[in-house]
């Protein structure tokens, strides 16, 4: 596994995870590393585990064996507090942006802040919402319905939403799905200033080419349940392994 | 070794429903009785689902209490005991017909938008949501909704037996002139505590049944909209057989006392 330069620290390090559903064999001894500061998409087929992976981290499905570590601790030893705790450092964006659809956008932007038991005057949570909003340029979306936003409105509000305890990292699932190609694009320099504007490293499940492109600093190819390689987007366009060569072409 | 034949598809998916429902109100049981308590969330459920019910629970038992006065009057003038209707409206209702027919609209309204509330949140993700947001997700949606219907359709029934029962006065003075005192002096020579406490007891056990039922059906609701559809609709056909059972039983129960 290869470090973007030596003294990048691992935010995130699985080893060896396997996670089975019946018969179905979805990841097998997968290998990977999310280091502080960078953007690693992991890109594989529909259906090949990219959602099960992250959704491991997060701790909504348990892996079978393995271990995953965030940020220096072993999310699978983890009791429901402390996995509380760490889940406040980690934003997780929905592929289908999950918002309460019975919430405005301000209480689902409050929401996150108001359960994880953080104790925040409402003066506080007001400022952190509009903050939130303004990074995504909705503010003025506040007192909306989530039915009355458009498609690209509700994944920039879901995105607020993953911003606004000001996560380490942040897990996208198929951020672009579902959208044009104008507003796709974006939405992937949102993510881009999101990186660098707060500092986070994030892993990006997708299948959108052009979002593997624009966004990655690393693609790791997720094949047959293992990490079947990775590099830079550029190296792995020049591969000929017939593995790899149609997800570039 | 023994080798038994296999089960028939039916009857291996009903097995495996009634087991994953037993698992699912023991966790309600555990979830239930166990901090943090979401009080504000149970309030505002007790608020959606009882006092929003009220209107179409009162215009129906309204109804109800008026028609089959109307229904019964030819019959009971031609055996000559109409004086009698009062008291026999009044326990038909307050015994019986009130709590079936108040759980049956209460499964109708709320079992099917809790099973297609929840089950559209299941699969547009926000139950994963919630859980990365620091919430648990069974406390918050499950436990409160079970209890808000566990503890307002008891309320809901009370209501509609008196809003019932003065629909029937009303149909007695359709044809003759009764004064409401006298409506209720009758009613209550014929009624007693026996007649109105397990009814009462039984309808916590109904809005237990709708609740808990209309939330597993749309927790474990799957296969995107169509599956939403499918669990609104299980959940009442489901809560209404339900009701049922619970009544026969509550039946059994009463007869032995």
């Amino acid at each position: 596994m290869k470090k973007p330069n030596d003294t990048a620290v691992a935010v995130i390090r699985i080893q060896n995870l396997c996670k089975s559903f019946g018969t179905n064999k979805v990841l097998d001894q997968f290998n990977l590393e999310l280091y502080q500061g960078e953007s690693l998409v992991v890109l594989g087929r529909s259906g090949s585990g990219k959602s099960v992976l992250i959704k491991c981290i997060i701790g909504l499905i348990e892996p079978d064996q393995g271990s995953i570590e965030v940020l220096g601790q072993n999310a699978l030893a983890l009791d429901n507090v402390e996995l509380d705790k760490m889940r406040t450092k980690i934003g997780f964006l929905f592929q289908s942006n999950a918002l309460y659809d019975s919430m405005t956008v301000r209480e689902n932007l409050e929401f996150p802040l108001r359960r994880h038991s953080i104790n925040l005057s409402q003066e506080s949570v007001n400022q952190l919402v509009m903050e939130a909003l303004e990074s995504v340029g909705l503010e003025h979306t506040v007192d909306l319905m989530p039915s009355e936003l458009s498609g690209g409105m509700r994944k920039r509000i879901a995105l607020a939403r993953t911003l606004i305890l000001k996560p380490e990292i942040i897990l996208y699932d198929e951020p672009t799905t579902g959208l044009d190609a104008i507003t796709s694009l974006e939405i992937i320099s949102l993510m881009k200033s999101i990186n660098e504007r707060y500092h986070t490293s994030s892993i990006i499940i997708t299948h959108d080419m052009k979002c593997v492109k624009l966004a990655a600093d690393r693609v790791a190819i997720l094949i047959d349940g293992k990490c079947y390689t990775e590099g830079t987007y550029d190296t792995l366009r020049q591969s000929t392994d017939e593995k790899i060569h149609p997800f570039f072409q | 070794m023994l080798h038994f034949p296999p089960l028939p598809e039916n009857t291996r998916l009903f097995l495996r429903d009634t087991g994953e429902m037993s698992r699912f109100i023991g966790r309600f049981f555990v979830e239930g009785l166990r901090p943090r308590y979401e009080v504000a969330e149970f309030i505002h459920q007790c608020f959606a689902i009882g006092y929003k019910s009220l209107p179409l629970i009162g215009l129906t038992a309204f109804i109800i209490g008026l028609v089959l006065t109307m229904q019964l009057h030819p019959t009971m003038v031609y055996y000559g005991i109409e004086s009698k209707i009062p008291a026999m409206v009044g326990i038909a209702i307050i015994r019986e017909i009130g709590p079936i027919l108040t759980s049956l609209i209460f499964a109708g309204k709320i079992g099917s938008s809790i099973g297609a509330e929840l089950g559209s949140m299941k699969v547009t993700e926000q139950i994963d949501a919630m859980e990365v947001s620091g919430t648990n997700p069974f406390k918050y949606l499950v436990v409160t909704r079970t209890f808000a219907a566990m503890i307002t359709l008891p309320f809901l029934v009370l209501i509609a037996d008196a809003i019932s029962l003065y629909g029937s006065y009303l149909g007695v003075n359709i044809y003759e002139n009764l004064s409401f005192h006298l409506f209720y002096e009758n009613i209550l020579d014929y009624l007693f505590f026996i007649d109105v406490l397990p009814a009462f007891i039984k309808t916590f056990f109904f809005g237990f049944a709708v609740g808990i039922i209309g939330c597993f059906k749309g927790y474990y609701s799957t296969k995107g909209t169509e599956g939403v559809g499918r669990s609104a609709n299980s959940a009442v056909v489901v809560s209404s057989v339900a009701i049922f059972i619970i009544d026969l039983i509550a039946v059994q129960i009463t007869d032995l006392l």
